[in-house]
């Protein structure tokens, strides 16, 4: 009985690092279009300068807040229309998804390494080093993150290298949480005292013992942070402490075209949407991605 | 007297911190084992026979701790070893087979990653060279088209196959020492017979010794040469096989050759050991096996009693035997 329900189970964890994983996120039909949505944004990051029409910081006095296509007053020169200092949306959301999905990978993959990292080492070796670690978790989520930002943002002036540093602050912990949780679950099976058996060193252990089962997990976290931190850009964008007026952002472009929410809606709307589509696609890829490595979910 | 020993344990400790205070599981435990030959370690569950195997790896986990003894392996105390030493000697000269060869292989590889790393770590081959032994090994444990089976993931085995699997990377670096902890519990009935018919052969084949952790006595009649049972965290009886199991002298192992049924032969009754294991926080004063003995007297009770040691290399704790003991009646063994 427990056997074959173990069996049922590994066969989940396993399919999941095969091949057998895009079938599994196959069956998913809202996961399915999600990766497809990201993956144009992707393509639209990627090829920007070809997409977009006109230079997005160039301001043109004589064509403000000219509508969209296909409002009347809509110009074709202009398919997404402009804005209060006359420059092109469309030209300012592809671009704006450079940043959006740039800075988002940066910082995930920069938290991914050090939460997993430090989730790892605390999770193997217990003691004084998981008690220190996890005291400064129970700190930092119990920190507001947008007082944290304000004060970085103030202390050091609106850049790019500030706004990561912002961002990852807390993101660690998330996986952090995670790897240490399943590390110390991994730690004591039957699998790390057979392989300490056969001769293999800590750091065997941990990197290719232990490691290669808590990667499923980590991938979920590192998708489900991605949006979390294009909202948290955006946010910290909308409020004027987060990317630089003179890089292209969608939170920027929504807090710049509130003034005139009631006379030109799309200024802050359609940026707005691209921040909706984006980040609902990555959560419900993330959504999909973790059913699909969740054993108990998949079958 | 102990010159073709390949491993001697003498007065091994080996300690659990709990909230209650240090439990003793293995408590002045000592044992001999010569090349070539099987010994079994028997005892009911949680009587220390694991936590000695472990103890002799080097491979207790805090809270426990080894606080006292000596284990030689081939002349030298691995309890003094560095942790670098102990390192290599586990896989390459001690190697370990454990109960649920499930759960004992990494569910997150193939089993060509799990072969072939063991001998990368030793060195003992890569690469190609490591493949083509994975292939060897696993033709060697009886696994039909053993090739194709390296790319195989360990759910996607049987319980026997995994564990002929874990047996092929125990011996993959030709260790001189196998550990085999119950090594058969997880299987079924036609499974233990297989597979323990894959220890011996391999032991016959490769030059192996066995210590060979179990608890069921059947196997020890037929797969080892001398036993040694152990109660509550100290060895109770060390003998021969047919010796031990025909002629037990401690009334523990007289108990538990009773519990083994007859097949048929329903008139043999089968008795239990009444009573349960001490606490071995607060282990009793006198014989550990005293509040169960059918046989116990005052003495038991108030002291325990020294290893006794008989005709043939026969060890046996029990005051029941003083009287027979050779250094009692002077003849001085050394």
């Amino acid at each position: 009985m427990t056997q074959t329900l173990l069996d049922d189970q590994l066969i989940g964890t396993t399919a999941a690092t095969a091949p057998g994983l895009l079938r599994l996120l196959a069956r998913n039909r809202a996961a399915l279009v999600a990766a497809a949505v990201i993956a144009a944004f992707l393509l639209m990051a990627a090829v920007a300068p070809m997409l977009a029409s006109h230079d997005p910081n160039q301001q043109r006095s004589e064509s403000i807040r000219v509508p969209p296509v296909w409002q009347a007053g809509g110009s074709p020169r202009f398919p997404l229309g402009t804005d209060a200092l006359g420059r092109d949306l469309l030209s300012r959301i592809v671009y704006g998804a450079r940043v959006s999905i740039t800075l988002g990978v940066i910082v995930v993959l920069l938290t991914m390494i050090v939460g997993t990292g430090l989730g790892l080492l605390a999770g193997y070796f217990g003691g004084w080093f998981d008690a220190f670690v996890s005291r400064i978790v129970d700190v930092l989520l119990a920190f507001p993150f947008l007082i944290f930002a304000l004060a970085i943002m103030a202390a050091t002036g609106p850049s790019l290298t500030a706004l990561v540093l912002a961002l990852a602050f807390k993101g660690w912990v998330d996986f952090y949480r995670v790897v240490r949780g399943d590390v110390l679950a991994a730690r004591g099976a039957a699998y790390v005292t057979a392989a300490r058996g056969l001769g293999a060193s800590t750091a065997h252990i941990i990197f290719r013992e232990i490691l290669p089962n808590v990667v499923p997990p980590i991938i979920v976290v590192a998708t489900l942070r991605m949006a979390t931190i294009i909202i948290a850009e955006a946010s910290l964008s909308f409020l004027g402490i987060g990317v630089p007026p003179s890089i292209p952002a969608w939170g920027t472009m929504v807090s710049d075209g509130r003034a005139d929410i009631a006379t030109a809606w799309w200024i802050a709307t359609l940026p707005g949407l691209a921040i909706l589509l984006l980040v609902l696609s990555v959560n419900l890829f993330g959504e999909g991605l973790r059913d699909a490595l969740d054993p108990r979910m998949s079958l | 007297m102990t010159e073709g020993s390949l491993l001697k344990v003498s007065g091994l400790r080996t300690e659990f911190a709990t909230y209650r205070g240090a439990l003793v599981a293995v408590d002045g435990v000592s044992l001999a084992l010569r090349r070539g030959e099987t010994l079994a370690l028997v005892g009911e569950s949680g009587c220390g026979k694991s936590v000695t195997a472990l103890s002799v790896m080097r491979l207790v986990r805090r809270p426990g701790r080894i606080t006292a003894g000596k284990v030689m392996f081939e002349g030298q105390d691995l309890l003094r070893r560095t942790r670098r030493e102990m390192q290599r000697l586990r896989g390459s000269r001690i190697a370990m087979v454990f109960q649920d060869p499930l759960s004992t292989l990494n569910p997150a590889f193939t089993l060509e990653t799990q072969i072939s790393e063991s001998l990368r770590v030793h060195r003992v081959a890569r690469g190609r060279e490591a493949r083509e032994r994975s292939v060897e090994l696993l033709a060697a444990m009886g696994i039909p088209s053993p090739s194709e089976r390296l790319h195989s993931y360990p759910h996607e085995l049987s319980g026997g196959m995994r564990q002929r699997v874990m047996i092929a990377i125990a011996v993959s670096c030709s260790p001189d020492l196998l550990i085999a902890d119950e090594p058969t519990t997880a299987l079924d009935v036609t499974l233990q017979v297989q597979i323990m018919d894959l220890l011996a052969e391999i032991k016959r084949t490769r030059g192996l010794s066995i210590i060979l952790i179990t608890h069921d006595l059947g196997i020890v009649s037929q797969f080892s040469d001398r036993a040694a049972v152990m109660y509550a965290g100290r060895i109770v009886e060390q003998a021969s096989v047919s010796e031990l199991l025909g002629r037990p002298l401690h009334p523990y192992t007289e108990g538990l050759v009773g519990c083994i049924p007859r097949l048929g032969r329903p008139d043999v009754p089968i008795t239990p050991i009444e009573g349960t294991v001490p606490d071995l926080v607060r282990p009793p004063v006198g014989c550990r096996f005293a509040p169960r003995c059918p046989r116990a007297t005052d003495r038991c009770v108030a002291s325990e009693p020294p290893d006794y040691r008989l005709e043939s290399d026969r060890i046996v704790r029990c005051y029941l035997h003083e009287k027979s003991s050779l250094a009692s009646s002077g003849e001085e063994t050394g």
